[in-house]
């Protein structure tokens, strides 16, 4: 326990844990207020202006419509008649092509866009917990600091899991913390700028699970980070392999999987499988099938990636990095 | 008196991708409670090694190890709380304090953290304390070590270069809190190169070349057992001294001519000189064992004296005589 205390404050000391967890709340910050900026609530002053401005197109749009037929009818014998339809058909605009939903100012429905604000957190938040996690074992490697707490606490193990618990629960209570004030965030910004409109206890419920599958996603980012940089002995491993992963995978594989034509590039993508596993599915299309659906038209192939997919992956990469890290530690020499 | 510290028959092997290396070949240590034992060896010859083994860092190819009793690595985590420890000028997180390094040891190992402040006091580190490691000197990040190491009131105290980038009188502090610890009933290993400094404080020695024990018992032993071979010879006056060495060279000694005297250098057996000389009626009239110092006896033991013209290659052994002439 002692141990487990001094690693904790060892890792909230960090003066790069406290650089990234402010620059992870500031990235929050700032999408909540764009997203505050951007609505308004629809009411009726709202209705009513779009209402006329809708009203007011339709008019200039019929007034225009009868300018033409003038002008064509004036110009019927010339040469210029060709710049016209033939016999002056020219259809007059119907009121329904002028929508006043389409006039109203963005408005922000709660049940409809919250969910995407949720994957947005989760990615912010994963990014800064591997971020950390790289860091905060990396350093302890490359400065000998590791070193030193073996001469301490002689079970390797012991100490890689309690650092490793550390990290863990410091993610979970930011996680559930900065969880609680983003949704009572867009409660709020649905208040002020859109509707709550629909928020039954099924949506609730459905929006609670998401949220822990949002901490799943930054705990798995958290234990990666300090898997990688642990099996390295050095944050630059992990922030290394991170990114090769993201430029190799994620750009070069995308390019050879569009040369060679491959059905459904998404698999092998790793942002489509973050979201299948916060959205439950993914639907990958390819629009080079085409499926005759009962009405006769062309309908892409179709595969849907689930979240139980996305899972057993993430699962199965962090079994293997975090279990090749303590591996690692068991066996090889300190020196 | 008990031993603090077995070692027998330790062995290990680095693998790397460049071949393997035979650090440790056999080596065997013994330091018995209370004293401050020197552990001396050239530079490559396996004193970290021999160190970061016993404290758990490494793992060994072979032997066995005991620590106050009890075999390690095995029981390494029952009496790590009693050996504090500094490798070869460990490093520490640059941006934290020397205050929070050791109150971050203090809680992971239990102790209590009023300790802190009496070890930055006693290594004289006090008032910079709250600075960060990054801004310390060489000496001041050593200084922090041995204030880690002695932060949890150990039995043993292993330190490893400790005086490495101390000023004088750091050095001298060091000598002195050696002193007082081993006194206290601490018992103390201490690997230097600072030969001097080894001879004046450390009750034993051990010394390693190559991954074995060369020599090892008091300083005084060592300097008896391994340094009386070399003589200093005074003849009769008038006569002349190229004669007598020459003769004796014929028969194989190794002599260096002075203005009145000569040395012979592996005179295992004294007695051979005046026979020798007094077969051809040189009569000879001063003997004296020439007292080396451990300097000496430590480069021929570990056959490290420098040659001239020659640069010496680490992990390069001259082949010195061993034993001496005429035994
Ligand atoms: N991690 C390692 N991998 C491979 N070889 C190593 C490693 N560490 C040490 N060695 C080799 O083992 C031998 C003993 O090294 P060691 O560090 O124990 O020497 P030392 O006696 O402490 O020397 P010094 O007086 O220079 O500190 C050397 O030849 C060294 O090159
Ligand atoms: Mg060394």
């Amino acid at each position: 326990m002692s141990l487990y205390k001094a690693e904790t404050r060892r890792l909230v000391k960090r003066r790069f844990t406290k650089l990234f967890t402010v620059g992870a709340l500031l990235i929050l910050v700032a999408v909540a207020a764009g997203v505050f900026l951007t609505n308004h609530k629809a009411g009726p002053d709202q209705i009513a202006e779009a209402t006329a401005k809708a009203q007011a197109d339709y008019k200039q749009s019929v007034a225009g419509t009868e300018q033409m037929k003038k002008d064509c009818a004036a110009v019927q014998g010339t040469s210029r008649a060709n710049e016209f339809p033939p016999n002056c058909e020219i259809a007059a605009p119907s009121e329904s092509d002028f929508n006043p939903d389409w006039y109203m100012p963005p408005t922000f429905n709660l049940k409809e866009s919250f969910r995407d604000m949720v994957t947005t957190m989760a990615a912010v938040l994963a990014l800064a917990a591997f971020v950390v996690g790289a860091s905060y074992v990396g350093a302890e490697w490359n400065s000998g600091g590791m070193m030193n707490l073996l001469l301490w606490r002689p079970r390797r193990l012991q100490v890689l899991s309690t650092k490793l618990a550390a990290l863990l629960v410091g993610a979970t209570l930011l996680t559930v913390v900065v969880a609680a004030l983003w949704t009572a965030a867009f409660y709020g910004i649905a208040s002020a700028r859109g509707t709550t409109a629909g928020m039954t206890s099924g949506v609730w419920q459905s929006i609670g699970l998401m949220e822990l599958r949002a901490l799943a996603l930054v705990l798995t980012a958290g234990a990666l980070g300090f898997g990688l940089a642990s099996l390295g002995r050095h944050t630059a491993m992990a922030l290394g392999v991170a990114i090769g992963v993201i430029v190799v995978f994620q750009f070069g594989v995308g390019a050879v999987l569009e040369i060679a034509d491959a059905k459904f590039p998404e698999l092998y993508l790793a942002p489509f499988w973050v979201i299948a596993w916060m959205n439950k599915q993914y639907i990958a299309e390819n629009y080079n099938a085409c499926n005759y659906d009962v009405t006769g038209s062309c309908q892409p192939d179709t595969l849907t990636m689930t979240w139980q997919m996305a899972g057993t992956g993430l699962i199965a990469i962090l079994v293997l990095v975090v279990g090749a890290a303590m591996w690692t530690m068991r066996k090889r020499d300190i020196t | 008196m008990d031993a603090v510290l077995e070692i027998a028959g330790l062995q290990k092997t680095y693998r790397s991708r460049k071949g393997v290396r035979r650090a440790l070949d056999g080596f065997d240590m013994v330091v018995e409670a209370g004293q401050v034992h020197g552990f001396l060896g050239p530079n490559g010859s396996g004193k970290t090694t021999t160190l970061r083994t016993l404290l758990g860092l490494i793992r060994p190819n072979g032997g066995r190890m005991a620590i106050l009793g009890q075999e390690v690595p095995r029981h390494l985590p029952a009496v790590a709380g009693q050996v504090g420890a500094i490798v070869e000028s460990p490093q520490f997180f640059g941006n934290f304090t020397s205050y929070d390094t050791l109150s971050l040891l203090a809680d992971a190992g239990g102790v209590r953290r009023e300790r802190v402040d009496a070890v930055l006091e006693l290594v004289g580190l006090r008032d910079r304390a709250k600075e960060r490691v990054r801004t310390y000197s060489l000496g001041m990040k050593q200084r922090l070590a041995v204030a880690s190491a002695l932060l949890k009131e150990p039995k043993l105290l292993i330190l490893d270069e400790p005086a490495n980038g101390l000023d004088p009188g750091g050095i001298r502090e060091m000598r002195t809190l050696m002193r007082n610890l081993s006194e206290s009933g601490m018992t103390v290993l201490l690997s230097s190169h600072i030969l001097g400094e080894i001879q004046l404080i450390c009750d034993q020695v051990t010394i390693i070349a190559a991954g074995r024990r060369v020599a090892h018992g008091s300083v005084a032993e060592v300097l008896a057992s391994h340094a009386s071979s070399s003589v200093r010879v005074r003849l009769e006056p008038g006569i002349d001294l190229l004669t007598a060495a020459q003769l004796l060279r014929a028969k194989g000694a190794q002599v260096d001519l002075g203005t009145d005297f000569f040395t012979v250098g592996n005179a295992g057996n004294p007695a051979q000189i005046t026979r020798i000389l007094a077969e051809q009626q040189i009569y000879v009239s001063e003997l004296t064992p020439t007292t080396a110092d451990l300097e000496s006896v430590f480069l021929e033991l570990t056959g490290t004296a420098p040659v001239d013209g020659q640069n010496r290659q680490v992990d390069q052994v001259a082949a010195t005589a061993q034993g001496g002439w005429g035994q």
